[in-house]
């Protein structure tokens, strides 16, 4: 059973902002080792998934489950009952987040970034810390930036950094909201070629993209979101050579 | 071609090989010539004007009394400056809190303090045992574990570091609150993202950026604190004004005494422009930096020069 479990799933779905409604009662799962790619056009909700998984985005109804447990709520007895921060933070430590405009802490190095949470918040030991902090550093093509602050870091550095600082908790899954749609297009490979060894590594990803060749090279899974609903999914070849539906097919034709 | 046809009328230089005449500025002179001239004034009143007896000014500048009240206002201005500060953090925090008792208990307090004149409250904190006999700590209702009378508790010293500090808290909370406010957003959500608590987010990463926003408006705030520290004369605490009122009261020598707090206030507000403008660069480059360079930049204009070039050579 336990084998067959998605790390991921999310069951009906549902987020509005004001009387907009981004997500329309979404389902999708995602297995253990596989990389999801999410492609759609500038408002389609493709972003607001992504954060809903690890509840940055708080849905108004449906649900995350991350391992077979309800994200941000909790059983009591048979009391369902809403996580206090602190205790989805705990289960947040599973789910790695890289962002579009980087968002690292501008008041630490690239390593001061890195083994930040580890050091305050799994309490690792400070030279363990940095060890690790260093090989990621490496495993990202940074090790000699290790001191370097984020402003003195090209974009696709700085994005680079956030990899590694996300890689540090150890998470079960790793998340991408656009990380390349903030870069210069001359810096979009190097991050992409750092996620693309991620992927062969045998890390779980969900990456929100806009860039086709990526999920069609690296993506197991390919979902086209289109007005807040999954419009097609199935593994990238498929859908980007042969795409069933006609809102696909416009989008592939305009961005292809 | 044209200018083939057409040479220039007189033998113009090379534009390659001359340099523009730089801009006059005319109204600069002009100016610089009236604000002279009252300049000029300003220092035959201070010369000529008998009244001023520079020599008396001489007397009292270093006098002990002068110097003790000078200690004191620098003590009074440090003291309510920390407490000030500490209490603000925390309103600031409470303020933004998403507990509506914290939010509101806070609202009240910057309300309250912010409103009421500080010279009022100098003289309530003061007169506070007229209202309260006496203090007591004990349990509710029940047993008293330590009293004391609030006139032994409220000296006048007490009284001025209660209403400054509580007046520099509410406005201290405001400006930290401004600081936190400009973090921008996607640092907590990364510091969520990583699995921080809220006070580990606050701690390890929205406080330190902020309290950088807020140096220079708490730079400023200094200074007012220690000008406002001058309103204790009225609880006849005796700071750098109250000593001085106390030698004119005896000498009637009015006018020089007043000149000598003037310079030590201007000596002392200066001073801490100084140090103000040393942690600011400090923390815009990290680097350190000259003196001479901190200094000239309290000349240069922030907003024509370009920033800060001129201090992080």
């Amino acid at each position: 059973m336990i084998a067959t479990m998605p790390l991921l799933n999310v069951e009906r779905l549902s987020k509005s902002f004001g009387t907009h409604r981004v997500l329309h009662s979404i389902d999708m799962s995602v297995k253990l080792g596989d990389v999801t790619c999410i492609v759609g056009p500038s408002g389609s909700g493709k972003s607001t998934l992504l954060r809903c998984l690890n509840y940055l985005e708080v849905p108004d109804s449906g649900v995350v489950f991350l391992d077979g447990n309800p994200v941000g709520m909790r059983w009591h007895g048979d009391t369902l009952r809403q996580m206090s921060f602190n205790e989805l933070a705990i289960q947040r430590q599973r789910m790695g987040m890289v962002f579009q405009s980087f968002n690292l802490f501008p008041h630490k190095t690239a390593l001061e970034n890195i083994i930040e949470a580890p050091i305050i918040v799994q309490r690792r030991k400070k030279a363990e810390a940095i060890e690790e902090a260093v090989a990621l550093l490496d495993k990202v093509g940074l090790s000699d930036r290790a001191h370097y602050y984020p402003k003195q870091l090209s974009g696709g550095q700085q994005q680079r950094v956030a990899i590694a600082r996300s890689l540090a908790m150890r998470p079960a899954v790793m998340l991408f909201d656009e990380p390349t749609s903030a870069l210069d297009p001359e810096l979009v490979g190097e991050v992409l070629a750092v996620m693309r060894q991620l992927a062969e590594d045998g890390m779980t990803m969900v990456v929100v993209t806009h860039e086709m060749s990526f999920a069609r090279d690296v993506a197991d899974h390919l979902i086209f979101m289109d007005g807040g609903v999954i419009v097609e999914a199935g593994p990238p070849k498929e859908v980007l050579s042969n795409p069933q539906h006609a809102r696909t097919k416009s989008f592939l034709a305009r961005v292809l | 071609m044209a200018h083939d046809k057409k040479p220039p009328a007189s033998a113009r230089p090379n534009i390659h090989e001359t340099k523009p005449v730089p801009l006059r500025h005319p109204s600069w002179w002009i100016g610089g010539a009236a604000l002279l001239i009252f300049v000029v004034m300003f220092i035959r009143l201070l010369v000529t004007n008998e009244n001023l007896h520079w020599e008396v000014v001489a007397q009292y500048m270093f006098s002990a009394e002068i110097l003790a009240g000078l200690g004191r206002t620098l003590l009074l201005t440090f003291i309510a400056m920390i407490i000030g500060l500490v209490i603000g953090v925390v309103l600031a925090i409470m303020r933004l809190s998403r507990n509506p008792v914290f939010q509101t208990a806070s609202w009240v307090w910057i309300w309250f303090f912010r409103g009421v004149p500080p010279l009022v409250q100098l003289i309530f904190w003061y007169n506070l045992a007229l209202l309260i006999p006496t203090v007591s700590i004990g349990v509710p209702f029940g047993p008293e574990l330590w009293s004391a009378s609030m006139n032994s508790l409220i000296t006048p010293f007490s009284a001025a570091v209660l209403g400054l500090a509580l007046t520099e808290s509410a406005y201290a909370a405001e400006m930290i609150r401004a600081g936190i406010q400009a973090v921008n957003a996607g640092q907590t959500e990364a510091a969520a993202t990583l699995g921080m608590t809220r006070s580990q987010t606050l701690r390890r990463i929205v406080l330190p950026q902020a309290l950088k926003i807020v140096i220079p408006p708490i730079g400023n705030d200094t200074i007012s604190m220690l000008k406002f520290t001058s309103l204790v004369s009225v609880l006849a605490l005796p700071d750098l004004l109250y000593s001085a009122q106390m030698i004119y009261s005896r000498t009637y020598q009015t006018i020089p005494l007043l000149i000598v707090a003037t310079i030590w206030y201007l000596v002392l507000s200066t001073i801490l422009t100084l140090i103000e403008h040393y942690i600011e660069h400090r923390l815009n480059d990290g680097k350190s930096l000259e003196l001479s360079l901190v200094l000239s930049s309290l000349f240069y204009s922030k907003f024509w020069a370009p920033r800060r070039t001129k201090v992080s050579a």
